[in-house]
Parts: structure tokens; sequence; C-alpha cells
């Protein structure tokens, strides 16, 4: 009885708790923006040694020097030019060398033109290359509330590689029993696409493939009339917010006063970009790269068959500017125009 | 000021920690001292700056008053009244007023020759405030990062600044906090219904003691953690959920930038998988 309260006790759990957070956390001092009015915490906190880390990943390759116009265009001197047959064919030649940089610098020309011929469309990935370079143009001539006048290049996605690094592809996520249980809603799971939260993992498919509704806010204190998004569209929505958060290394508070959410006044001027972004990029997968599943090889599909689709990681990279802001589209005017 | 007969025998000289005789003296019911001039000048100092403050901005809507923390560029340096200073100067007084109601504590204890569980207590409510308005900004570079006082601003903030990394359910601390939070609300429930149940009875019946306290939670749970042991308990779950409250939002910028869900991936990463 009375036995002595012994705080030496807890010692070895308490040291072993102390670990565990150490371990996975970082250290001060950070760097932090303020974005808002002063104590509203509309501020965004980085860690100056992690920026560093993702900004040395960073590399944007000097531009290829310009050439003269030969006064000739691309389709006079090459067969099955459909895209970009009204350009000099010097500045052609030049965009071609920049492309093979961009996408295959190991594969080199072949990989997209066949032994028969430049002007065969025998391997499939000139097909896709010439639907790509058909969406670069319009995404630098249409999409500039998302782009600016920064635009994107091939490179702001490939980077060098054959494909994209970042893209997404129908989930169908992990195998469960039948019944009604089917349907986990992303429940229990750990979704990358999410921030590595549990919330569903695919948000993609709804809102940058379908036009599903992204607002989930009620505007009204108790629901009347029509019917209100359940949880389950909420945890959409959020997951989709988280990945672009994910996406693009920043928080919430980047676009949203989460004071009210859906409030464009207490929102950032970053907010409105985002906007376009997202019908950006279902524009981008319905029209082009959803399509391209039947051009693709099997290899390339995801497991339900659909083509590798866009959404905000795929250029952003992790940074709120792809490619740190730099401007590549300036040397190759050729990647503006519609169709 | 009239006493109750057996007052007089507590209110005992001495026990001060500063000031000896000079503030040993009561006001009413209520023990002045040293450390009760210093919490009167602090409280009355920062609520009248509180005010000043109401009387700059733009509403006396009690719900919408707001006294913000200097803009991030100040650092850690001194801002004009207006652009935050008033909200230094607000925080000085309320450290100043909390800090001295504990010493205030701990000298009555010290006359009461009691232990110091009471000042202990409040010191940890005190840490967790502040955590919030002094550590976490001198940790962060600057006083900007500390909360604006006002009903509904602050809870701005606290939605905010749980954004600031994605999803705050998943910071361990806060999972902690919330979970202490809960449990103590849940022991102060079953303690307080126990006893009321065993000294409120019904027509007829006689008050029941500590034997029928007991030997309801043997019969529920088939333990009784005692009448000295509940109050040891309660005292550390709340205590445990307010330190928890602090390290919860120390860790979150000083010691963590990105998405919350991200810390768990030590988790996701153990070989036991």
């Amino acid at each position: 009885m009375n036995s002595k309260f012994k705080v030496s006790r807890f010692v070895p759990a308490l040291s072993l708790l102390l670990v565990v957070f150490i371990a996975g956390c970082e250290r001060p001092p950070m760097d932090s923006v303020q974005q808002g009015f002063r104590g509203t915490g509309m501020v965004a906190v980085s860690n100056p040694r992690l920026a560093a880390e993702l900004m040395a990943g960073v590399s944007v390759p000097d531009p290829i020097p310009a050439v003269p116009p030969s006064g000739t265009t691309a389709s006079e001197v090459y067969e099955n030019v459909q895209v970009l047959g009204a350009l000099d064919v010097s500045e052609f030649n030049r965009f071609m060398t920049a492309i093979t940089q961009w996408v295959s610098p190991d594969e080199g020309c072949n990989y997209c033109h066949a032994a028969t011929g430049f002007a065969s469309d025998d391997l499939y990935t000139k097909v896709v290359a010439r639907r790509m370079i058909e969406m670069t143009r319009q995404i630098n001539s249409d999409w500039t509330d998302h782009v600016g006048t920064t635009g994107v290049t091939c490179y702001t996605c490939h980077e060098g590689n054959n494909a994209p690094l970042n893209v997404w592809v129908q989930n169908p996520g992990p195998r469960r029993a039948g019944g009604f249980t089917a349907d986990s809603a992303g429940q229990n799971t750990v979704a990358p696409e999410a921030a590595l939260s549990s919330l569903p993992y695919d948000p993609f498919s709804p809102f940058l493939l379908g036009d599903t509704e992204i607002r989930v806010l009620a505007s009204q204190p108790l629901p009347q009339g029509a019917p209100v998004p359940a949880i389950k569209q909420t945890e959409e929505t959020y997951a989709l917010m988280m990945h672009m958060s994910d996406s693009l290394g920043v928080n919430c508070t980047f676009c949203h006063n989460s004071r009210a959410f859906s409030n464009w006044q207490e929102s950032s001027p970053a907010r409105v970009t985002a906007w376009h972004g997202i019908r950006m990029a279902r524009e981008l997968n319905t029209s082009y790269v959803a399509p391209l599943s039947t051009t693709l090889p099997a290899a390339r599909l995801g497991p339900m068959g659909d083509a590798p689709k866009v959404n905000c990681a795929t250029c952003h990279q992790g940074l709120n500017k792809p490619l740190m802001g730099a401007n590549m589209l300036q040397y190759h005017p050729a990647l503006v125009g519609g169709d | 000021m009239s006493m109750l007969s057996f007052e007089r025998k507590y209110r005992i000289r001495g026990g001060t920690l500063l000031g000896g005789d000079l503030f040993d003296f009561w006001v009413g019911p209520f023990y002045v001292g040293f450390f009760g001039v210093t919490t009167a000048f602090f409280a009355i100092l920062g609520t009248a700056l509180i005010i000043w403050g109401a009387a700059l901005g733009p509403t006396w809507n009690i719900w919408q008053i707001n006294i913000a923390p200097p803009d991030l560029s100040y650092g850690l340096a001194l801002a004009p009244l207006q652009e935050g200073g008033l909200w230094q100067l607000i925080t000085i007084c309320a450290v100043g007023a909390f800090v001295s109601w504990a010493l205030r504590e701990v000298e009555i204890c010290r006359k009461l020759g009691m232990g110091f569980h009471v000042p202990a207590a409040f010191g940890v409510a005190i840490f967790a405030y502040v955590t919030l308005v002094v550590i976490r900004p001198l940790l962060m570079g600057a006083w900007g990062h500390g909360f604006p006082y006002g009903i509904l601003s602050h809870l701005d903030w606290v939605s905010n600044v749980g954004y600031q990394y994605l999803h705050f359910h998943y910071n361990p601390a806060h999972m902690l906090a919330v979970s202490f939070f809960f449990t103590t609300t849940f022991a102060l429930a079953l303690h307080g219904s126990v006893i009321l149940s065993a000294t409120n009875p019904g027509k007829g019946e006689t008050v029941k003691g500590a034997e029928h306290e007991n030997g309801f939670f043997r019969d529920t749970i088939g333990y009784s953690i005692g009448a000295l042991g509940i109050h040891r308990l309660g005292l550390f779950l709340a205590l445990a959920a307010g330190f928890f409250s602090a390290v919860c939002i120390v860790i979150s910028g000083p010691f963590w930038t990105r998405g919350w869900p991200e810390w768990w991936n030590w988790w996701l990463n153990l070989p036991i998988w």
C-alpha cells in the first residue's frame, strides 16, 4: 500500500517517446513569409535546408543558340509536318534538337523517328509527341491565366525523361471483399496522392477528368432544399486539395483563408491561378491525354487500361512555380499557338 | 471586514517570497501579498490596453474586437503601438499577471504549509500560453507568429495555422492532447457521478461512503483507483492535456514545416510491414 509514485519508473518510456518525436522532425531556424494581414495566420513556413535541397534538384538546360532563318518552311523541306509546318525550317530543326534534349536525351531522334524515314508515323512515340506539341501550344496560348507568360515547354514536365515522372492513372485501390464493404472511399489506406493522408486515393478521376463539383461548403447554416454534399464528397475535395498543396510544396493558406475557404475576397490571388489550373488539367486530360489510350502500348497504360494523365504534380513537381519560374518558352516561340 | 470564526486561524503571517511583511495583508477575503499587487497592476494595465486597442479598432462588437501581433517583418523587435506594439505590451502584461497569480498561490501554499500542486498545475496552463506567444515566436524569429487577441480572430488564427500543416489531426502531439482532453472530461464525469451517487441518496437511503464508491468500480471494471488516486489521475490527465497542447503547437513550424500526414513516414517505413 501507499507505494510512492516514482517518476523514474516512466523515464525509459518517456525517453522512447521523445526519441520518436525528435527522430521524425526538423530543426529551427525556419523561413516564414506573411501572406495576409498580421495575426491571421496566413503564413508560409519553410525549412531553408529542405528548400535548398529541393532547388538543387532543379536543373534548367541552357537554351540552344538562335539560328538565322533560312527562308524556307518546314513543310517545304519535310513531309508529313502536321503541326509546325509553317515554321522556318532552321527554327524547326533547332526545336527538334531541343525536344530531343528534353524528352529523349539518351535515345536521340530514333526515339520518335522510325528508320523508314522522318515522315513515318510508325512509332507511337511520334504520334504522341505531335499531340503533346499541340497540347503545349494550346496551353501557352489559351491557358495564360494559369501559366502566365512563363508558359511551359516539354521540359517543364519531362525534365529529360521519356515520360513525365508525376502522372496518374485510375487507381482501383486495394483489393477488398465484395458486398457493402466493397467501397471504403479511401478510408484507412495511405494515399500518397493525398499527401500521405488516409483520404480518397483517387481524387483525380472525379475532378481532373470528370467535372465533379469541388465546392462542398454549405452556403447556409442548416441543410435546406437541394441535397448538400456528404462527407464522402468533402473528403474527395480535401484529397484533391492535399494533392495540390503537396504538388506545389505549399500549404492551404497559400490560396485560402481557412475561416472561409469559399470566399474569394479573403483568398489570395494564387487561388485564381489554381482555379484556372484545375480547369486546364481537366481539359488537357479530356482533350489530349486520355484519348491517347488507344495510341499508347499496353505497357504505358494503367491497370484500368487508361493513359497516364496530368495532375498538378506533373508540371509543378513540388515547386509552386515549375522549374522555379524559369522561362524556357521565350527561346521557343514555336510552342505558342492555337489549333 | 468580518471573518468567519475559524478563518483567523488560517490567516498566518509570513511565507512571503518578496516584500516581507509589507504586502502581507488581506483585502476582504483575498490575500494580497507583493504578487497580488503585481497581479492587479498587470491585469488592470493589460485590460486598459486591450480597451485602448479596441478603441483604435473599427468595432466595439465584442466578437470582432481584434488586437493583432506585429507583421513578421518586425521580427523580434518592438513594433509601433498601432501596428502590433499594443499586442506586445498586452502580452507582457498577460504573462506578468499570470505568473504573479501563480506566485501569489505559492505564497498562500507556504502560509498554509501545503504542497505546491495548485500553482504547479496553473504553471502548466501558463506554460501553454507562453509557448504560443513567446517560445514559438522566438523559435520562429518573429513576434508576428503569436496569436491575435480577439474572440473570433484567435479562432481564425488557430484554423489557418492548423491548415499550414495541411491536416493538423495527424500532428502526433495534437492527437495526444485531444485524447487527454477527452479522457480528462471522462474521468471527471466518472468521478463526479460516483461521488454524487454515494452522497446524494434517494429518500430514505443513507449516505454511502468510499466502500460503495470503490465497490461500484470493482464491480464494473474490476479495479478502483481509490479516493487519492482519482485525484492524481485527474491532475495528470488535465496537465498532460495542456502540456501536449503546448507541444503540438511548438513543434508545428519550429520543428516541422510540411504536412503533418507526411511526418508519419517513419511509421510507414518501419520494416514490420
